[in-house]
């Protein structure tokens, strides 16, 4: 079992035409992905190397029986193409496009919740999911990971490669590596991920690596202590970073005394949850608690 | 992205939100033409992004040309909390009855619009909330439904204000509101929200964020970026299209992925260094980039050690390891290097690194190795 992507994924990528687009959907199609079709309007009836394109997610959901959609798409049309893959019919969508406006984002996750309350969406601004062996949907370095029975979810991209990096090096694998992103307003949450890891059977301990602002990580707290009975290991990044500052991610910034590290740390720690000081230290803590 | 006070103004004015008139001036000069202009008495106020203005001498009422010279004249220039004052806003004087505040913030946690107003205006709202939390109306707006009437009736209502403005400071929340909205802010808030003395009512001063991944969508606010309130360094790396925020410390720092390189600075600072900058090179980043990117770097001179931490994923080690070879070729450092290459591509980094053989770099297999290598170098020990 994994999570969110898997063999029964049949994949469909807006924005498959672009040179990123092309790219990335040719990579997750080699590790066995199974991408079944593209959109881009205009192009409907070309293909990508054998992928059928598109022009509307509903062609491609009634003649490829497509199921996730990956959002390749630039900002300004991102929020679009994530409504149109919704109103499709399509349950999960992955959107990895950096820098779609907040506003945009904030009318689309409560469009989703009220109308497609049965809609998962990953992202945006973030790498996508991997679970090892079965399925890449995103830009998920997966030649570093293999598969295995610890889940991590993640605020970052190569933070998370960092951290998958120094389990794989104790021997760990994976059930699935999720990225939610780093943006102000994700589809998804740290809760929403965990939830699923603590109902996949293959998942033995969970990694969830946050970082500064908003309240993610202080939420997951609260749901860890009444809901998981997995281990959780955490990790918070961005104990040196000033207040007032976005740290790269739009996301990722101290306002007044709300967002800080030391704060997201304190509320894990007060739950139970081991947190690492390094991404090193995550992984001595995962050999500690599942043994080496 | 954050604006001056009478950019706020210009931008609550666009959507009917009442503010005083006023004009900008960056010379002696035109703030006193502009205070001609205006009439006496009026107020001659510093733009700079940091509070606590007026405590600092930076807002000055002026009854006459002479006065607004001299205002104009110690306020230009003037430094408050670090922050240069380039500008002024000379603005019509107002005889304030009463003062309150309101504000909209983006509230992530509950992914809607959050309304604050509070009677206690013209002081720190913060402080409000720890000494006299139920002083502060809130809602929040859905914003598929967008504001309503009754939000405005509520907040005005709960906040205890009188009977005779709550129609206007409704009326003013709703224009607020759309401000918000339109130009897509993260943060509007309006301190003090003034009652004149005629019972009218109007924004008396303007504090603004605006998201920054929306200016594509509004040219005009595109417009109002302040590149003297930035730091030297960061106003380079912003040309660049680098992600950097300047920090304090002496060790230059640069990663791909934010993520990663806020860990860095954590790991940095655990083995008992300082980071001088975060610098995100970006995904995918190529040999160009990353030589652009060392000259910001290097361009503050408190650097004394530098440190490279790439995990490839999309960036590929070898064209980290060629910029930093090309940057060497091109400015030819003077302070140590180090450089932990790992993910795509690593060992044809390394082994272009290791023929390159430059100078004062060094190279660490591990994180933790690798900051407490330039820890020890910035300190002028040896790796």
């Amino acid at each position: 079992m994994s999570v969110i992507v898997g063999t029964e994924t049949k994949l469909c990528v807006s924005g498959i035409t672009g040179r990123e687009g092309t790219f990335h959907t040719l990579n997750n199609r080699n590790y066995g992905t199974n991408v079944v079709s593209g959109v881009t309007p205009g192009k409907g009836g070309q293909d990508v190397e054998g992928i059928p394109v598109f022009n509307t997610f509903h062609d491609a959901v009634a003649e490829t029986g497509t199921n996730t959609a990956m959002i390749f798409v630039p900002p300004p049309f991102a929020a679009d193409s994530i409504l149109e893959a919704a109103d499709a019919g399509i349950e999960t969508i992955i959107a990895i496009t950096e820098g779609i406006p907040a506003h945009d984002e904030l009318r689309v996750f409560n469009h989703l919740k009220t109308v497609h309350p049965g809609t998962r969406l990953i992202g945006p601004n973030c790498p996508g999911v991997l679970s090892p062996g079965k399925a890449n949907v995103g830009i998920i370095p997966a030649s570093f990971f293999k598969e295995g029975n610890v889940g991590v979810v993640s605020r970052s991209g190569t933070l998370t490669y960092q951290i998958g990096n120094e389990l794989a090096q104790r021997g760990f694998g994976n059930s699935s590596i999720v990225g939610i992103g780093g943006d102000p307003v994700p589809g998804s949450s740290f809760v929403d991920i965990i939830a699923l890891f603590q109902e996949d059977p293959e998942t033995e301990l969970i990694v969830m690596s946050g970082e500064i602002g908003g309240s993610a990580e202080e939420e997951a707290a609260e749901f860890i202590a009444e809901h998981v009975t997995k281990p959780v290991v955490g990790y918070i990044a961005g104990v040196t970073a000033p207040p007032g500052k976005t740290m790269g991610h739009a996301g990722a910034i101290v306002s007044g005394s709300s967002g800080s590290a030391a704060a997201k740390i304190e509320a894990l720690e007060g739950k139970g949850v081991r947190v690492g000081r390094t991404p090193t230290q995550v992984a001595d803590i995962a050999v500690e608690i599942l043994g080496g | 992205m954050d604006l001056l006070e009478y950019q706020g103004k210009q931008l609550f004015a666009r959507h009917g939100v009442p503010v005083p008139d006023g004009k900008p001036a960056a010379t002696v000069d035109e703030a006193l033409a502009a205070a001609d202009e205006i009439g006496y008495p009026c107020v001659v106020k510093a733009q700079v992004l940091v509070g606590g203005r007026g405590k600092a001498g930076g807002i000055k009422v002026v009854k006459n040309s002479d006065e607004a010279r001299d205002a104009a004249t110690a306020i230009i220039g003037m430094d408050i909390k670090g922050h240069t004052v380039n500008e002024v806003w000379i603005e019509e004087a107002s005889d304030i009855a009463e003062e309150y505040y309101a504000s909209i913030v983006f509230d992530r946690a509950a992914k809607a619009p959050l309304f604050m107003v509070s009677k206690e205006g013209g002081m720190d709202i913060e402080e409000v909330a720890e000494s006299n939390p139920s002083a502060i109306a809130r809602l929040h707006v859905d914003p598929l439904l967008g504001f309503q009437a009754f939000h405005g009736r509520r907040l005005a209502y709960e906040a205890g204000l009188p009977a005779d403005v709550i129609r206007p400071v409704g009326a003013l929340l709703a224009k607020l509101y759309d401000a918000f909205v339109k130009e897509e802010a993260m943060l509007v808030e309006v301190n003090p929200l003034s009652v004149l003395a005629d019972r009218s009512v109007k924004a008396l001063d303007a504090k603004v964020t605006l998201d920054g991944n929306s200016l594509h969508r509004h040219p005009d606010n595109a417009a109002f970026r302040n590149p003297g309130a930035e730091d030297a360094q960061e106003q380079m790396a912003h040309e660049r299209g680098l992600t950097y925020v300047k920090l304090d410390g002496d060790i230059g720092i640069l990663g791909n992925g934010a993520g990663l390189v806020m860990s860095t600075l954590d790991v940095v600072a655990q083995f008992g260094g300082a980071p001088a900058n975060f610098l995100d090179a970006g995904g995918g980043s190529k040999a160009e980039a990353i030589t652009s990117a060392v000259e910001v770097i290097l361009s503050d001179d408190k650097v004394k050690a530098v440190l490279f931490n790439i995990f490839g994923g999309i960036t590929r080690c070898d064209e980290v390891a060629a910029g930093l070879i090309e940057a060497f070729k091109q400015i030819n450092p003077t302070v140590p290097f180090v450089v932990r290459l790992d993910g795509t591509n690593d060992v044809a980094g390394r082994e272009l690194l290791a023929q390159a053989n430059l100078a004062g770099v060094h190279t660490a297999s591990t994180m933790n190795e690798a900051a407490e290598k330039v820890v020890a170098l910035a300190k002028g020990g040896a790796a």
